[in-house]
Protein backbone atom coordinates (compact mmCIF):
# COMPACT_ATOMS: atom_id res chain seq x y z
CA UNK A 1 0.00 0.00 0.00
CA UNK A 2 2.83 2.17 0.08
CA UNK A 3 1.88 4.43 2.75
CA UNK A 4 3.41 8.04 3.10
CA UNK A 5 3.17 10.03 6.15
CA UNK A 6 4.44 14.11 6.75
CA UNK A 7 4.71 14.72 10.31
CA UNK A 8 5.00 17.95 12.22
CA UNK A 9 5.72 16.27 15.26
CA UNK A 10 8.31 14.50 16.92
CA UNK A 11 7.79 10.55 16.30
CA UNK A 12 9.25 7.26 17.20
CA UNK A 13 10.18 5.43 13.76
CA UNK A 14 11.16 1.71 15.37
CA UNK A 15 7.28 2.00 17.20
CA UNK A 16 5.94 3.30 13.97
CA UNK A 17 7.56 0.41 12.03
CA UNK A 18 6.22 -2.27 14.57
CA UNK A 19 2.40 -0.85 14.45
CA UNK A 20 2.94 -1.01 10.51
CA UNK A 21 3.80 -4.04 10.79
CA UNK A 22 1.33 -5.76 12.75
CA UNK A 23 -1.09 -4.27 10.60
CA UNK A 24 0.02 -5.29 7.32
CA UNK A 25 -2.02 -7.57 5.07
CA UNK A 26 1.51 -8.91 4.17
CA UNK A 27 2.32 -11.34 7.56
CA UNK A 28 3.74 -14.16 6.44
CA UNK A 29 4.61 -13.65 3.10
CA UNK A 30 7.68 -11.80 3.72
CA UNK A 31 11.12 -13.33 4.64
CA UNK A 32 13.49 -9.37 4.26
CA UNK A 33 12.80 -6.06 5.73
CA UNK A 34 15.19 -2.99 5.54
CA UNK A 35 15.15 0.24 7.40
CA UNK A 36 16.88 3.12 6.96
CA UNK A 37 16.76 5.79 9.96
CA UNK A 38 18.10 9.12 9.69
CA UNK A 39 18.42 11.34 12.94
CA UNK A 40 19.58 15.16 13.42
CA UNK A 41 23.34 16.00 14.09
CA UNK A 42 24.05 18.17 16.80
CA UNK A 43 26.96 18.99 14.34
CA UNK A 44 26.99 19.94 10.67
CA UNK A 45 29.87 21.39 8.86
CA UNK A 46 31.47 22.20 11.89
CA UNK A 47 29.64 24.37 13.64
CA UNK A 48 27.36 23.31 16.99
CA UNK A 49 23.17 22.95 15.57
CA UNK A 50 20.89 23.45 18.28
CA UNK A 51 17.66 23.37 16.78
CA UNK A 52 16.33 22.90 12.99
CA UNK A 53 13.36 23.72 10.60
CA UNK A 54 11.94 21.59 8.33
CA UNK A 55 10.00 22.88 5.76
CA UNK A 56 8.51 21.33 3.00
CA UNK A 57 5.99 22.13 -0.07
CA UNK A 58 2.28 20.44 1.37
CA UNK A 59 0.85 18.13 -2.09
CA UNK A 60 4.17 17.94 -3.79
CA UNK A 61 5.86 16.53 -1.23
CA UNK A 62 3.58 13.70 -0.87
CA UNK A 63 3.02 13.46 -4.69
CA UNK A 64 7.08 13.02 -5.23
CA UNK A 65 7.18 10.04 -2.43
CA UNK A 66 4.74 8.56 -3.90
CA UNK A 67 5.98 8.51 -7.27
CA UNK A 68 9.42 7.40 -6.03
CA UNK A 69 7.97 4.59 -4.24
CA UNK A 70 6.15 3.32 -7.07
CA UNK A 71 9.30 3.59 -9.11
CA UNK A 72 10.48 1.11 -6.77
CA UNK A 73 7.47 -0.99 -6.88
CA UNK A 74 7.79 -1.29 -10.42
CA UNK A 75 11.96 -1.51 -10.38
CA UNK A 76 12.16 -4.69 -7.49
CA UNK A 77 10.30 -7.35 -6.66
CA UNK A 78 8.59 -5.63 -3.11
CA UNK A 79 5.64 -6.51 -0.79
CA UNK A 80 5.35 -2.99 0.14
CA UNK A 81 7.12 0.48 1.67
CA UNK A 82 7.05 2.87 4.21
CA UNK A 83 8.27 6.48 4.42
CA UNK A 84 7.45 8.94 7.42
CA UNK A 85 9.19 12.15 7.40
CA UNK A 86 9.15 15.13 9.53
CA UNK A 87 8.58 18.65 9.48
CA UNK A 88 8.41 21.65 11.73
CA UNK A 89 11.03 22.55 14.78
CA UNK A 90 13.11 19.78 15.59
CA UNK A 91 16.78 19.11 17.81
CA UNK A 92 19.58 17.02 17.74
CA UNK A 93 18.69 13.17 17.84
CA UNK A 94 15.26 13.47 16.70
CA UNK A 95 14.42 11.09 13.97
CA UNK A 96 13.67 12.87 10.52
CA UNK A 97 13.25 9.93 8.33
CA UNK A 98 12.41 6.75 8.61
CA UNK A 99 12.38 4.71 5.26
CA UNK A 100 11.27 0.52 5.44
CA UNK A 101 10.95 -1.90 2.65
CA UNK A 102 9.51 -5.51 3.09
CA UNK A 103 10.32 -8.31 0.25
CA UNK A 104 10.60 -11.86 -0.09
CA UNK A 105 14.58 -11.89 -0.42
CA UNK A 106 16.78 -9.37 1.20
CA UNK A 107 18.30 -8.13 -2.34
CA UNK A 108 15.22 -6.63 -3.38
CA UNK A 109 14.69 -5.22 0.45
CA UNK A 110 18.24 -3.43 0.49
CA UNK A 111 18.34 -2.33 -2.91
CA UNK A 112 14.87 -0.77 -3.20
CA UNK A 113 15.23 1.22 0.66
CA UNK A 114 18.59 2.81 -0.78
CA UNK A 115 16.78 3.88 -3.80
CA UNK A 116 14.21 5.53 -1.78
CA UNK A 117 16.24 7.27 0.28
CA UNK A 118 18.32 8.64 -2.81
CA UNK A 119 15.74 9.60 -4.57
CA UNK A 120 14.20 11.19 -1.47
CA UNK A 121 17.09 13.36 -0.71
CA UNK A 122 17.85 14.45 -4.44
CA UNK A 123 13.84 14.93 -5.64
CA UNK A 124 11.49 15.36 -2.39
CA UNK A 125 10.89 19.38 -1.25
CA UNK A 126 12.18 19.73 2.01
CA UNK A 127 14.40 22.14 3.39
CA UNK A 128 16.53 22.73 6.16
CA UNK A 129 17.36 25.76 8.41
CA UNK A 130 19.69 25.15 11.08
CA UNK A 131 19.43 27.19 14.35
CA UNK A 132 23.57 27.93 15.44
CA UNK A 133 24.23 29.86 19.32
CA UNK A 134 24.45 32.95 17.15
CA UNK A 135 22.39 32.81 13.88
CA UNK A 136 20.29 30.52 11.50
CA UNK A 137 20.83 28.92 8.18
CA UNK A 138 19.74 27.41 5.87
CA UNK A 139 21.39 24.13 4.40
CA UNK A 140 22.45 24.73 0.61
CA UNK A 141 22.39 21.67 -0.75
CA UNK A 142 22.23 17.73 0.56
CA UNK A 143 25.48 15.91 0.94
CA UNK B 1 -15.17 32.17 -15.14
CA UNK B 2 -12.35 32.30 -12.77
CA UNK B 3 -9.86 35.12 -13.23
CA UNK B 4 -6.62 34.58 -15.86
CA UNK B 5 -3.82 34.79 -13.09
CA UNK B 6 -1.48 32.33 -12.47
CA UNK B 7 -0.34 31.42 -8.83
CA UNK B 8 3.21 31.69 -7.78
CA UNK B 9 4.83 30.12 -4.65
CA UNK B 10 8.26 30.43 -3.41
CA UNK B 11 9.89 28.29 -0.50
CA UNK B 12 12.66 28.68 1.84
CA UNK B 13 14.98 30.60 1.04
CA UNK B 14 14.29 31.74 -1.99
CA UNK B 15 11.11 33.04 -0.11
CA UNK B 16 13.40 35.01 2.24
CA UNK B 17 15.26 36.44 -1.24
CA UNK B 18 11.85 37.29 -3.21
CA UNK B 19 10.37 38.11 0.18
CA UNK B 20 7.00 37.11 -0.51
CA UNK B 21 5.59 33.37 0.20
CA UNK B 22 2.74 33.41 -2.89
CA UNK B 23 1.81 35.95 -5.51
CA UNK B 24 -0.73 35.95 -8.52
CA UNK B 25 0.27 37.14 -12.17
CA UNK B 26 -2.22 37.90 -14.86
CA UNK B 27 -1.79 35.41 -17.46
CA UNK B 28 -1.56 38.13 -20.16
CA UNK B 29 1.95 38.18 -21.56
CA UNK B 30 3.08 35.87 -18.78
CA UNK B 31 3.81 32.03 -21.57
CA UNK B 32 6.59 30.58 -19.83
CA UNK B 33 7.72 29.98 -16.14
CA UNK B 34 10.56 32.35 -16.58
CA UNK B 35 8.27 34.59 -17.84
CA UNK B 36 6.11 33.96 -14.81
CA UNK B 37 9.04 34.30 -12.00
CA UNK B 38 10.01 37.63 -14.17
CA UNK B 39 6.47 39.14 -13.49
CA UNK B 40 6.28 38.07 -9.90
CA UNK B 41 9.77 39.17 -9.00
CA UNK B 42 10.02 42.34 -11.13
CA UNK B 43 12.77 41.18 -12.93
CA UNK B 44 14.75 40.26 -10.03
CA UNK B 45 17.81 37.64 -11.31
CA UNK B 46 16.74 34.35 -10.17
CA UNK B 47 19.68 32.28 -8.87
CA UNK B 48 21.70 29.35 -10.58
CA UNK B 49 20.16 26.71 -9.06
CA UNK B 50 16.82 27.39 -8.58
CA UNK B 51 14.32 24.63 -9.00
CA UNK B 52 11.06 25.24 -10.49
CA UNK B 53 7.79 22.92 -10.55
CA UNK B 54 4.25 23.31 -12.31
CA UNK B 55 1.44 22.06 -10.97
CA UNK B 56 3.47 19.93 -8.52
CA UNK B 57 6.16 18.05 -11.44
CA UNK B 58 9.85 19.50 -11.81
CA UNK B 59 9.62 21.50 -15.42
CA UNK B 60 12.10 24.02 -16.93
CA UNK B 61 11.96 27.78 -17.31
CA UNK B 62 10.89 27.26 -20.67
CA UNK B 63 8.14 25.00 -19.75
CA UNK B 64 4.86 26.92 -20.52
CA UNK B 65 2.27 27.99 -18.40
CA UNK B 66 -1.08 29.06 -18.53
CA UNK B 67 -4.02 30.59 -16.49
CA UNK B 68 -4.92 28.43 -12.83
CA UNK B 69 -1.57 26.94 -13.19
CA UNK B 70 0.58 27.15 -9.88
CA UNK B 71 4.21 27.74 -10.26
CA UNK B 72 6.50 26.94 -7.41
CA UNK B 73 10.36 27.94 -7.48
CA UNK B 74 12.66 26.65 -4.40
CA UNK B 75 16.62 26.06 -3.66
CA UNK B 76 17.87 22.56 -4.27
CA UNK B 77 16.05 20.54 -1.53
CA UNK B 78 17.72 19.31 1.63
CA UNK B 79 15.43 16.59 3.14
CA UNK B 80 16.41 13.22 4.38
Amino acid sequence: MMLIEIKDAPFEPYQRLLDYQVSADFAGKFGATSVFVGSMREFNQGDDVEAMLLEHYPGMTEKYLQKISEEAASKWDIMDSLIVHRVGEMHPNDPIVLVAVWSAHRAAAFDASRYLMEELKSRAPFWKKESLSDKTRWVDKNT
Amino acid sequence: MTDAVISIKFFASLREQVGQAEAEVAESGVSTVLEAWNSATHNMSMPENTLMAVNMDYVDASHAVKAGDEVAFFPPVTGG
